[in-house]
């Protein structure tokens, strides 16, 4: 007898566990996988809390003097391949002459530095534009990622798991600013994660940190302590493409018209 | 790493004007095109089919076998050229395992296996059960095996089980058309909802899509069934030719009308993206748009089958008009999805620029794969051909 | 019971277990193949966040350097470069940080290094330091007169740019580089003292820069000059062209 009530016991488990996974494919695993409280921070250092965070970054583009220093230390830091086909940050350079003629360059991300050409023409302005991953909040990439490789953590930052990452390349199709390109090597989709290994350590993105201008400022977004209130507070604040509703969390200062 | 920067460098000098420095690398390349040309021909010859049996077309009943074996063959092969392309093949399972809902492309493993199994293996089950289980008795050795395995050892033939058979296939057919629909709409979606992209972002892009995926399906059942007849030594039956043309008439028309709108839409609205798309049509997609998809693929052959419809003219000339037409449909709609695919990364999201994409001949990426890819159906329908006859007399009544 | 099941038809029955099959197959993998982490968090793995935490620092920062190297903080803290950090001009050190000795960060001496950022280059902002490496005394290395760790021009600044530094800095690299300001402006003796109660003067006529740029004036070989009765009579010079950095060549 107490035989019988194991096994219907068992059967019982075993149609639940057929029912949970047949309709589980489109919920989240939470509900089948054991739940974790959420307060626990998903990065295991102890002096970290994901939760206490929200990142985000300001850009002063009157401040950029265009010296690449961000886009170099970005590909030291990540290992970034160093050919000229793969940038997780880049600063372009805008030459605007008037009657609608807009040249912009970005020899090799600016990674060299900018060059005078020869017989250049005076613009009427002309000014450097640091680009990166505007980490947003409504990412288009994440949103298209088929299996869950790639995703905002719980501190805002848009991160990529190259072991689960499958390689098929629709994120970056959906990327409205370029900020994605598939590693040469692993085949997987990358790009910036606001260094999110330094963040854990309390230190700054490598582009923050070899900004000799300070064009780049880093912090949290929402804190009161931050350098990204104070900016916000006095400067006039620009998005790229904010028709299409990502809304980054790269903010731009100064921003020109032109800027795409 | 050496391979793809080798190939890269050179397209440094092809660019024009600015493009975002990781956009020089083109992600979806010739099999991504493949794929949505694939599956629509899938579409395309299954709703042919469902049309036969739910309007109960006469003429075209001798079609409707070889519509669903087609379908069949084409919808095998169609998932090859997406797992060829991805960095990471062998992590493909995980879009069955752990599908993200909000992802277009996630869904895709769903309505594949959808439509592979609840649709159309089904459909052929049924339609050929009977005739299964009959041909088994007369065969010997491997194949008496093969086709009973394939009837899943079935062996009921009474006429209340094949009254049974009869009422499931409508059924599935019922459910069959908008799953069709559902395919090969979604595919114009993986695209369509792509909201950074100009060229794909659009609300007709799944109906598009669909018409034509219906175009090419019924282009590819005339194909066949004119290739296909001759070899068997069959007289090609003029009323299911002349219906079949005129099918492929009428959706050529609903899906030029559905272009032009696009087009027309797209220019009248004329947002911030026009001007570099502009230069992309007139430009590097000049050939591919405006000379092979719009006059080769649809004036021509709509011109064509247009004049036969109003003048009289002899079986023979006609029959090759039609043969010519339907050939000149395939290179249209693959140049379509051409276009589509490769002509929407040909052009930076930064608007200011246009890069190039270069085929390369071995490889994943190559010529010669995709190439492979496209002949391997026509493989498998031989061989389906072999096991399941679709030809009217096969059947066993 | 047993007669109702007899009445579904076979082919049913058949495909049923098919069917079965295919769902137990399924659930069996998916219980195997998905990772335990995946969707505690999100739709992720939540393993992956801390692969990416725990990946290899290259830059040691700013902090860093300076529990060593106080002396040069020091002579950093007051110059030009005190916001400058250490690993700008050094590169990535912290495994410089770990073993001081056995790894020693890059230092720049070359003079391509600096014009990275002080080459004159027309998009830069006005007032950031720039020179025309090319006639700026050539082939000598930057460090030779410039202290990197406190730069300060070679020569104290002239009167009136120890304030308006900005406008120096364009001016310097402009066609008017050599005019000095007394050239269009007046200034009292005062102004120093209290510069907005006697506030320098400002040309007030197109005259005043007619004395070089009308074509009536042929002591000025090489400077632009334009018929000044012609020449747009509905503006003064300033409202198109900017005196500091006049754009026409």
């Amino acid at each position: 007898m107490k035989k019988v009530i194991e096994n219907s016991i068992e059967r019982k488990a075993f149609f639940k566990l057929i029912f949970l996974s047949a309709f589980s494919i489109f919920l989240p695993k939470s509900l089948t996988a054991k739940n974790s409280s959420p307060e626990e921070s998903p990065v295991q250092d102890e002096n970290y809390n994901a939760y206490d965070h929200k990142w985000g970054m300001c850009i002063d583009i009157d401040k950029c003097i265009g010296c690449g220093r961000c886009a170099n230390a970005c590909k030291e830091e990540n290992d970034v391949p160093r050919e000229p086909f793969f940038f997780r940050t880049w600063v372009e350079r805008y030459k605007i002459f008037g009657k609608g003629e807009v040249v912009i360059d970005s020899p090799n991300g600016g990674v060299d530095g900018f060059h005078n050409e020869h017989s250049e023409r005076n613009p009427e302005r002309s000014f450097f534009v640091p680009k990166l991953c505007n980490h947003c909040e409504n990412p288009p990439c994440t949103q298209v990622c088929p299996v869950g490789a790639t995703f905002k953590s719980v501190d805002g930052v848009i991160l990529v798991d190259k072991d689960y990452c499958i390689g098929c390349s629709y994120c970056i199709q959906a990327c409205p600013y370029g900020a994605r390109y598939l590693h040469p090597v692993t085949k997987t989709a990358e790009k910036c994660t606001f260094c999110y290994h330094r963040l854990v350590n309390d230190k700054s993105p490598a582009c923050v940190e070899v900004c000799p201008t300070q064009a780049r400022i880093f912090g949290e977004m929402e804190k009161k302590s931050s350098p990204l209130v104070r900016f916000r507070r006095m400067e006039k604040i620009g998005v790229l493409k904010p028709a299409l509703n990502t809304e980054p969390k790269v903010l731009y200062a100064h921003l020109d018209m032109e800027v795409k | 790493m050496e391979e793809i920067i080798q190939h890269l460098t050179p397209l440094l000098k092809e660019v024009s004007g600015y493009i975002f420095p990781n956009e020089i690398e083109l992600h979806w390349g010739l099999l991504v095109v493949i794929y949505p040309y694939l599956t629509g021909l899938v579409a395309g010859a299954f709703i042919l089919a469902s049309l036969v049996k739910i309007f109960d077309v006469k003429e075209l009943y001798p079609t409707y076998r070889i519509a669903l074996l087609t379908a069949l063959a084409f919808l095998i092969v169609a998932p090859l050229p997406l797992l060829a392309h991805l960095g990471h093949p062998e992590r493909s399972y995980e879009i069955f395992l752990t599908p993200n809902k909000y992802s277009a492309m996630a869904m895709f493993g769903f309505v594949y296996a959808w439509y592979l199994m609840a649709v159309l293996l089904l459909e052929i089950w049924f339609d050929y059960r009977k005739d299964l289980i009959i041909w088994s008795r007369s065969e010997t050795g491997i194949k008496k095996w093969i086709l009973r395995t394939i009837s899943l050892f079935s062996s009921d033939i009474s006429e209340k089980a094949v009254k049974f058979d009869k009422k499931a296939i409508r059924i599935i057919t019922l459910i069959g058309i908008p799953s069709a629909f559902i395919l090969h709409g979604y595919v114009g979606f993986i695209f369509g909802s792509i909201k950074a992209n100009p060229w794909w972002s659009s609300v007709l892009m799944p109906i598009v899509f669909l018409f034509s995926a219906i175009v090419s399906g019924i282009a590819l059942i005339l194909i066949v069934y004119m290739f296909v007849l001759p070899i068997r030594k069959k007289e090609i039956n003029m009323l299911t030719l002349d219906k079949l043309a005129s099918y492929l008439f009428y959706v050529m028309i609903i899906d030029f009308s559905l272009e032009c709108l696009d087009f027309i839409h797209r220019v009248y609205e004329s947002e911030e993206s026009i001007k570099i798309l502009g230069e992309l049509v007139s430009g590097k997609l000049f050939v591919s748009l405006i000379v092979v998809q719009l006059i080769i693929g649809m004036l021509i052959p709509l011109a064509a089958i247009g004049i036969l419809k109003i003048v009289k003219v002899p079986n023979d000339l006609k029959k090759q008009i039609y043969f010519l037409s339907a050939i000149l449909v395939q290179v249209g709609i693959f140049s379509t999805r051409w276009n589509v695919v490769v002509g929407g990364q040909l052009f930076s999201k930064s608007f200011m620029g246009l890069t190039t994409y270069k085929m390369t001949l071995f490889g994943m990426e190559g010529l010669l794969l995709s190439i492979l890819l496209l002949v391997l159906p026509l493989g498998i329908m031989y061989v389906l051909f072999k096991f399941l006859p679709p030809w009217e007399e096969s059947r066993s009544n | 019971m047993l007669k109702k099941l007899k009445s579904i038809p076979e082919q049913v029955i058949r495909l049923a277990v098919i069917l079965v099959i295919i769902v137990v197959v399924f659930v069996i993998v998916r219980a195997e193949l998905v990772p335990d982490d995946f969707g505690e968090l999100g739709h992720y793995r939540k393993g992956a966040v801390d692969e990416i935490a725990s990946l290899e620092l290259k830059y040691a920062g700013q902090e860093t350097c300076e529990m060593c190297h106080d002396d040069i903080l020091e002579t950093k803290s007051n110059g030009y470069h005190r916001s400058v950090n250490c690993e700008v001009c050094h590169g990535p050190s912290a495994k410089h940080s770990e073993a001081p000795d056995e790894f020693l960060p890059s230092a720049p001496r070359k003079r391509d290094f600096c014009p990275v950022c002080h080459e004159y280059l027309p998009s830069r902002p006005t007032g950031f330091p720039q020179i025309v490496s090319a006639s700026h005394n050539p082939v000598k290395p930057c460090i030779t007169c410039h202290e990197p760790h406190n730069p300060v021009p070679p020569e104290t600044p002239h009167e009136c740019s120890a304030c308006h530094a900005e406008i120096s800095r364009v001016k310097s690299i402009s066609h008017h580089a050599y005019l000095e300001c007394k050239t269009c402006h007046e200034v009292p003796e005062q102004h120093k003292l209290d510069p907005r109660g006697n506030a320098a003067s400002k040309p007030a006529t197109r005259e005043f820069c007619g004395k070089c740029h009308a074509e009536e004036n042929e002591d000025y070989p090489g400077v632009p000059q334009i018929d000044l009765a012609e020449h747009e009579p509905r503006y003064v010079c300033w409202q198109c062209h900017y005196p500091h950095m006049p754009e026409a060549k």
